[in-house]
């Protein structure tokens, strides 16, 4: 049997508001996601001007990581942090909009800046690249959060020694509706990490 | 020339998503890429864009960019010289 | 102790040929798959391995008389359906599907619901054709999705949640895609030319692959693939351009050896990325060489298929296990003059030598990287 691991923080975000560690810390009574998404991060005091250039779906993966990520990453030092992320809806809230600019032959300018968001990995490689993480990661898309499978493979990074900490999230954005939940998972904690309670972060 | 630099400066923070950085905050020889407005390669891609959408002008060799966008003065100068529409 | 992963079975769909035998006789002539196709929407004529849509329905109507599939999940099915025929489904059979933009094509009609175009929503087709009885993992992690869904199959059966796996792998060629990276300025404008000094680079392509994975060493024989190791690390460099010092590469495979346990030097053979753009090329051979492997045979396949996005990793491993059986390196086309800074050892033509260890590569958008290593079984 392997040594337990643990749910050290956790954060969710959707309704167009911000939960850290089960506490609600931050609200945006009416707005678009992108209203929502500026606003939570002046509130939490973040700046990266590279942000606003990121589409939805990395705008509410980063938000929601960098929320975590803040508090834990030692910017003197290695941080063997490997991300495992899922969604629904992959990144077609962007191929959507991508679709649009070729759509019209008399209007036709495929913009790089678009497509490149075009793939869900993305988000993961902003948040690699905002703390320098250099390790293990992973983008899946199931039909449903997957509890089972994320709690699994973030267990085989820890026994295998792939990763010292294993950041999960599913981020799920399409056309305004979305739901962030991210954790993360270590060898000290509070919450034991199993199916179960990686359930109840989504579902509470 | 004047009024193409201004049009140049309110387009480019709007098509990079440049946020906090107004158009007086632009001067017409700073650096675009670099240390001054640090755009990078995908912003250098996204300007070829809106030469061809707005001005008509089709850039065929990316390496052609290098000295057109070094800043907005000379942006301007190309786009004044080459401009189709 | 975790469990020995095997993979026993594969197949693939390319333009080369909708088996293993045939792709691998095409490949011995030298033939690609790269043509110069006609208009599609608003792009003039391009570079592009392309499967000619009547053999695949052809070919297709030999295992299904239903005719409500994609032109991606015919390729998908027909991957499949002769491994799945050798082996029992039961339900602790993983199925595992990588793929970078599944449907994608459905977007251009208007009127598509968006489910449709649900990466899941395509897995679970195709699963259901089969009769899975598992959840479907799909894994999008752009252009390492292929060789990453091999470790991914390999860690989940290597933890004993599954005990063996099906995995495929598939992508097409899309106005969505071509246009894309277009925009990018990343196109050639002849056949791609893989790690070449004219290289201009990538052709696109699209392809399906397949393989079966096993942790029971009753169903191995003799010439089938041992998993040594796997790493899948991030470059945490740039989104869309890899780390100058191939970063993330160096780590993936460093990742790898260390599981292994193997020595580098036993090393006989990688297939690598090789997409034919000047700082993808230029990245893997700086990260071969900072690990000491400059003079280990090296190829890209890119030549023969282009580059099938998320089928790419997957279909250049079942070629590579089918060079590794042969024990027969395949020159790498397009390349005729070294064109990386750092020397490395790329394979110009065919050539016999014994593979008895290889090592696949790729890296992606995403700042993505994923190294596998594999041992044959003797």
């Amino acid at each position: 049997m392997e040594a337990n691991k643990y749910i050290s923080q956790y954060c969710v975000i959707e309704n167009n508001s911000v939960a850290i560690n089960g506490e609600p810390q931050f609200a945006l009574e009416n707005g678009s996601f992108s209203e929502f998404a500026k606003a939570a991060y002046k509130h939490f005091g973040i700046d990266y001007p590279k942000f606003f250039k990121m589409d939805n779906l990395s705008k509410l993966a980063f938000l929601t990581s960098e929320i975590i990520l803040k508090e834990v990453v030692n910017p003197a030092e290695e941080n063997d942090i490997a991300l495992v992320f899922a969604n629904q809806s992959s990144s077609l809230d962007t191929d959507a909009k991508y679709q649009s600019s070729i759509a019209d032959e008399t209007a036709y300018f495929p913009s790089p800046s678009v497509f490149v968001y075009t793939l869900p990995n993305i988000c993961i490689g902003e948040i690699c690249i905002k703390h320098k993480l250099q390790s293990e990661n992973a983008f899946f898309v199931f039909g449903e959060f997957n509890a089972a499978f994320m709690s699994n493979y973030a267990n085989l990074l820890l026994e295998t020694n792939k990763a010292e900490k294993v950041l999960c999230g599913w981020v799920e954005y399409y056309n305004e509706k979305f739901k962030a939940v991210v954790y993360l998972v270590e060898k000290q904690g509070k919450l034991e990490h199993n199916e179960q309670t990686v359930n109840t972060l989504y579902t509470k | 020339m004047e009024a193409l630099k201004q049009e140049l400066k309110s387009k480019i923070i709007e098509v990079l998503n440049l946020e906090d950085i107004a158009v007086e905050d632009i001067n017409d020889n700073d650096a675009l890429f670099g240390d001054g407005l640090g755009l990078d390669s995908i912003d250098a891609l996204e300007l070829i864009v809106l030469l061809d959408k707005d001005y008509g002008i089709k850039l065929t060799d990316p390496k052609e960019g290098k000295s057109i966008f070094v800043s907005i003065e000379t942006m301007a100068n190309y786009i004044a010289a080459n401009r189709t529409k | 102790m975790k469990k020995n992963v095997y993979i026993t079975d594969t197949n693939c769909v390319t333009p080369l040929g909708f088996d293993v035998t045939s792709n691998w006789e095409a490949l011995l002539k030298g033939q690609s798959g790269i043509g110069l196709h006609d208009k599609l929407g608003m792009l003039e004529s391009f570079y592009a391995s392309v499967i000619d849509s009547e053999q695949l329905n052809t070919a297709f109507a030999g295992i299904s008389g239903e005719s409500h599939f994609t032109k991606l999940e015919k390729m998908l099915i027909l991957a499949l359906a002769p491994i799945i025929s050798q082996h029992k489904i039961t339900n602790r059979t993983a199925f595992v599907f990588s793929t970078t933009k599944g449907n994608i094509s459905l977007l251009e009609n208007e009127n598509c619901e968006i489910e449709a175009a649900h990466l899941s929503a395509l897995a679970k087709k195709i699963s259901t054709f089969f009769g899975f009885t598992t959840e479907p993992i799909v894994v999008s992690n752009a252009c390492v999705s292929g060789i990453l869904a091999i470790a991914v199959a390999k860690r989940m059966l290597q933890s004993g949640v599954y005990d063996n796996a099906f995995v495929v792998a598939g992508d097409e060629v899309s106005e969505f895609v071509l246009s894309g990276f277009n925009s990018f300025q990343a196109m050639s404008q002849a056949p791609c030319k893989p790690y070449d000094k004219d290289r201009n680079g990538v052709t696109l392509g699209e392809a399906a692959a397949a393989v079966y994975m096993t942790s029971h060493s009753d169903e191995v024989q003799n010439g089938d693939m041992k998993i040594l190791g796997d790493g899948a690390i991030n470059d945490a460099n740039h989104i869309s351009g890899p780390s100058r010092t191939g970063e993330g590469l160096f780590r993936s495979i460093e990742s790898a050896f260390k599981e292994s346990g193997l020595e580098p030097e036993k090393l006989s053979y990688i297939s690598a990325h090789g997409t034919a753009t000047l700082y993808n090329d230029e990245m893997e051979a700086v990260a071969f060489n900072r690990l000491g492997l400059q003079k280990v045979p090296v190829n890209s396949l890119k030549g023969f298929y282009g580059h099938t996005l998320g089928a790419s990793g997957l279909l250049e491993t079942v070629i590579a296990i089918e060079s590794a059986r042969k024990n027969q390196l395949i020159g790498s086309k397009g390349f005729s003059e070294m064109g990386v800074t750092q020397s490395i050892e790329v394979i110009k033509e065919h050539t016999e030598n014994e593979i008895n260890y290889f090592l696949k590569t790729a890296s992606g958008f995403g700042g993505c990287n994923t190294a596998v290593l594999f041992e044959k079984v003797r």
